[in-house]
């Protein structure tokens, strides 16, 4: 039910901003704005592999795994899903490191969809710019793909032991974005935001800007990203920014505590605060709808 | 001033960290406040720092393991804590309260704690 709730705060902050619609998919709605969803992917973010500490996760083990469950049996399944960064929980030892990353990497692998897509976080890549993760999960840092007229654009704020993306990968965004057309759907996927959310909690890219700047000219863009383990949607100009929910431990918004604090289990709504996200888009750009789902016990 | 404060950190990098320090709190009395921060494996030494609204702070940062950084986003000032080399920020706090300061270089299983508060009050 919670999600309903979201949905229509959510529509009605989004409804009236810019080219793009953003709306939980309410039941039986499917046909909310004009155009029908031209495909689904699954977001999922924020793993924290090998994170340990019952009071505020107990099933830190398994609640990967209900949402792999769930992610496979859902009625309209996904043309991919994409893990938006934090697969593991962080260690100083490059071993340790690598056999989380292997462990998740085998858990992932148990998702049926035609497409799984890995980029990573902070805690899985600062340590040794991304030597571990590469080795594991594979792939570079930051790329591009199409989907069904959708450019998507992978981008690595995280690699860097600075939160930044750096004047090469600006430049290689800049060359990217030049052979996009200014009405091109183009959505970023990204591990930090982009935009300052927060930079006394480390919410924040610190160059982030330049790549925002890049953006602007284009009238279809959203950006998803992790890292700030709650829901939140920020719009920059035409451009929204829609953080993702954690699947291993939820932090408190800003204002709701003196610092950063992930939010204690709570035995009477368990896995409160954790989920993932489905987002319907279309080729049109135009509107795209999100609807965020609970794990279930 | 500011000159004088480089020949400073100069003359600290031979003569050792200790001495940097001392040197540092002599010349605090005519500069303003000077305060002397380590920046280590996952903690600043001092968690909290009083200030004085108005009044200009060095904060004179080192640190023993890794390239921490030091920011504060309220008063937009950060630097890069080289290990081995003394850095120093000089600013002049415009608004009281409580601010954050924190290493914003992710250094290790400890980062995501390594933070402090600036207290500042009215004189
Ligand atoms: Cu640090
Ligand atoms: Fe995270």
């Amino acid at each position: 039910m919670d999600e309903q709730r979201y949905s229509r705060r959510d529509f009605m902050q989004m409804a009236g901003v810019g080219g793009l619609v953003f709306a939980s998919g309410l039941p039986g709605c499917a046909t909310y704005g004009q155009s029908r969803p031209d495909f689904n992917f699954i977001q999922l973010s924020d793993i924290h592999w090998g994170y340990d500490n019952p009071k505020v996760n107990p099933d830190s083990k398994g609640t990967l795994r209900k949402a792999i469950a769930t992610v496979n049996n859902l009625e309209q399944p996904p043309d991919f899903i994409v893990f938006t960064g934090d697969l593991t929980q962080t260690t100083d030892d490059p071993k340790v490191r690598r056999q989380r990353l292997r462990e998740f990497r085998d858990m992932a692998a148990e998702l049926k969809a035609p497409k799984v897509l890995f980029f990573a976080g902070e805690h899985d890549a600062s340590l040794d710019r991304g030597e571990a993760y590469q080795e594991i999960i594979g792939g570079p840092l930051y790329y591009t793909f199409d989907h069904k007229g959708v450019h998507f654009i992978v981008l690595d704020n995280i690699s860097d032991p600075a939160p930044i993306l750096g004047a090469k990968q600006i430049e290689w965004l800049k060359t990217d974005l030049a052979r996009q057309q200014p009405d091109a759907p183009i959505v970023v996927l990204t591990h930090r935001p982009l935009f300052s959310l927060y930079p006394q909690w480390d919410w924040a890219t610190r160059d982030g800007m330049a790549a925002i700047d890049l953006l602007m000219p284009y009238k279809n863009v959203a950006v998803f990203y992790g890292h700030i383990h709650h829901e939140h949607h920020h719009m920059t100009g035409h451009i929204a920014h829609h953080a993702a929910q954690s699947l291993m431990f939820p932090l408190s918004p800003v204002g709701t505590a003196p610092q950063k604090t992930q939010l204690p289990w709570d035995a009477a709504q368990p896995y409160k605060g954790l989920g993932y996200r489905t987002v319907q888009a279309t080729a049109a750009g135009t509107p795209q709808r999100m609807q965020e789902l609970p794990v279930k016990a | 001033m500011r000159r004088f404060a480089h020949n400073l950190a100069a003359t600290a990098a031979i003569a050792g960290v200790a001495g940097y320090l001392l040197a540092a709190a002599a010349h605090g009395a005519a500069a303003g406040e000077r305060i002397a921060l380590v920046a280590a494996k996952f903690t600043f030494s001092q968690p909290e720092i009083r200030l004085k609204k108005g009044r200009p702070v060095t904060i004179a940062l080192t640190s023993p393991d890794f390239m921490h950084g030091f920011s504060v986003p309220d008063f937009n000032v950060r630097a890069d804590v080289v290990p081995g080399k003394a850095v120093e920020v000089t600013f002049t706090p415009d608004r009281s309260g409580r601010f954050a300061f924190l290493c914003d270089n992710f250094c290790g299983e400890g980062h995501d704690h390594m933070s402090g508060f600036l207290i500042v009050t009215d004189d």
